[in-house]
């Protein structure tokens, strides 16, 4: 089975966001950047596919500068066989662009499937994998969290409000992976020293700039100062009275 | 003038909760651009609830329908919509941002060779052009986009854009979509339990964490959610997910749900900041916690320090009284 996974690197999720002096982006001094959460999920199910069939081929492929050849090592060090890193400065904010520079390289490379995290944590486009899909026109399922596949098909659960899904779909497909598909493996010693004799090649790309206009990056609105009401039980009779006289939410 | 279609979501033939959201939020576009909110309804059959759609600002209710539309049929919809839009031309389409607009919205766009912007939390019209807020970095951050061009494609936040009655005619048409559904297949939805709510959805949340100690007191947030009278959900920090206590459907923040109900009860939760990426919108934070320096209580509006063992059953009591 050929996989490709797609992944980010992006900010820690501990990061303090410091906005940069042009107030639309962000300041990345002193960030440190890790492989998206979610990306992760992503990688294990496909070294775990490529296991279970014992055949099969995982590669990465990141959308980024030349720092995200770390985050591909990540990836490469959990077990991917190898890395693509399309190259650029600059991530276009329309996701759209993103997708087609994916899509570009994915296309007729014949992948079984092509893996996503659901989302990026930083900008939470939440849209990628599924563009690429269309873009390819390939059936695609988001959001997984249980996943069979057998003999060119596959069900996936994904989670909705208050339920799951039970989708089927046939192969190639296009899946992103939520929380709760697996649980990722920690790169051991072994694999991180393997990880730096795997190929990692790199393709300088020019995604399009898309048509989303970054206006300002600002923080969130500060949410007034709350007061403690209390201690103990003996508070809550003063509590309920605020929640139903001043706040009036019950 | 531009008119803007407001795609809406059923479930077994009844429209979804969030769907007066979707119509508000369309109707806000349509007032700026001077145009018509038509509400568009993808269904097996007649659809409940839709004929109520013109007093929160819909000029028209359009449902297509196919047989295999009952349940959500992903490439189906979004040949269907994609049409819609070609045909009939929209200065936005506008999504919810729930678990199947959020599948939606993409492909739609993806269709049409335009931009998306997710979860948007608020929304405006500026020198002819619409300008979306977006929160990002875990909520730690705005970002204020510009979308150039037509139609504008984006999904809500659900529980951000509260109804406005807006009167409006409201006719009704429906039209049968020829084709297949597509090559991905709903097969069957597993409902949760009967009678609990989405933490998503909810109007208050009840969320605990490991202060809780250990997975079986989640039964004093069940009992404080059930004085609630049907309306609360339980929801859970990273931690005691991560520990197996709760269910990852269960987790509100960074790698869980963003949810913002109108009151979030927060026990025995610290408050990390991919706690409160996922809950700091919410309307009222309450926090219960005995560390009085937990940074919960930053966020908080209200907040008790103590063992939450003693305070949350005592609240329960307050909120029963209250509740009868």
């Amino acid at each position: 089975m050929k996989i490709a996974v797609c992944i980010k690197r992006v900010p820690d999720s501990e990061t303090r966001v410091k906005i940069a002096s042009d107030g639309k982006s962000l300041d990345e001094a002193g960030v440190k950047f890790i492989l998206n959460p979610y990306d992760e999920f992503a990688v294990e199910e496909a070294l775990r596919r490529k296991e279970q069939a014992a055949a099969g081929e995982v590669v990465v492929i990141a959308l980024g500068p030349a720092a995200a050849q770390e985050t591909i090592r990540t990836a490469l060090a959990m077990g991917a066989d190898r890395g693509i890193l399309l190259q650029s400065d600059r991530i276009p904010t329309d996701g759209l662009e993103v997708a087609k520079a994916l899509a570009a390289e994915l296309k007729g490379a014949g992948f079984d499937l092509i893996l996503f995290g659901k989302t990026a944590i930083d900008d939470y486009n939440h849209q990628v994998g599924p563009m690429v899909a269309e873009l390819l026109d390939l059936p695609c399922v988001t959001t997984v969290v249980h996943l069979e596949i057998e003999g060119g098909k596959g069900v996936a659960e994904r989670e909705i409000e208050g339920g799951v899904e039970v989708v089927e779909f046939p192969l190639p497909a296009v899946l992103t992976a939520d929380k709760g598909l697996n649980e990722p493996r920690y790169p051991a010693l072994k694999g991180i020293m393997a990880a730096k004799k795997r190929p990692l090649e790199v393709k300088p790309v020019s995604p399009g700039g898309g048509e989303l206009e970054i206006l300002a990056l600002t923080p969130p609105p500060e949410r007034k100062e709350g007061k403690i009401v209390g201690e103990g039980p003996a508070a809550v009779p003063e509590l309920v009275r605020l929640l139903r006289e001043e706040a009036k939410v019950l | 003038m531009s008119h803007v279609l407001a795609v809406l979501e059923q479930r077994d033939g009844a429209l979804r909760k969030g769907s007066h959201e979707v119509v508000t939020g369309a109707r806000r576009l349509a007032d700026a651009l001077s145009g018509n909110v038509d509400a568009l309804i993808l269904a097996a059959g007649a659809v409940r609830g839709a004929d109520q759609l013109g007093r929160f600002g819909a000029d028209s209710v359009i449902t297509l329908t196919n047989s295999a539309f009952g349940m959500y049929a992903p490439e189906g919809y979004a040949r269907a919509i994609t049409e819609r839009v070609k045909s009939s031309g929209y200065g936005a389409v506008v999504f919810a941002a729930s678990a199947t607009g959020k599948d939606l919205a993409p492909r739609v766009a993806a269709r049409l060779g335009r931009p998306l912007a997710q979860d948007v939390t608020d929304l405006a019209v500026e020198d002819g052009a619409i300008t979306v807020i977006r929160p990002v970095y875990a909520g730690k951050a705005l970002l204020k986009l510009k979308i150039a061009g037509t139609p504008a494609l984006l999904s809500l936040r659900p529980n951000v854009f509260t109804p406005v009655e807006r009167p409006k005619a409201g006719t009704q048409e429906s039209a049968v979509v020829a084709g297949p559904a597509g090559r991905v297949v709903v097969k069957e939805i597993k409902a949760a339990e009967a009678g609990t709510i989405d933490v998503a959805e909810a109007p208050i949340v009840v969320s605990g964490g490991r202060g809780l100690k250990e997975p079986a007191n989640f039964k004093v947030l069940e009992e404080l959610a059930a004085a609630f009278a049907g309306r609360a959900a339980v929801g859970a920090s990273r931690a005691v997910v991560d520990a197996g206590w709760r269910p990852h459907a269960d987790q509100v923040g960074q790698t869980g749900k963003t949810v913002s109900p109108t009151l979030y009860v927060a026990v025995g939760i610290s408050g990390a900041i991919q706690h409160l990426a996922g809950m700091r919108t919410s309307k009222v934070i309450v926090a219960i916690n005995k560390d009085k320096d937990a940074p919960i209580f930053k966020v908080a509006d209200y907040g008790i320090v103590g063992d939450l063992f003693e305070v949350v059953p005592k609240l329960t009591e307050e909120l029963r009284k209250l509740h009868g």
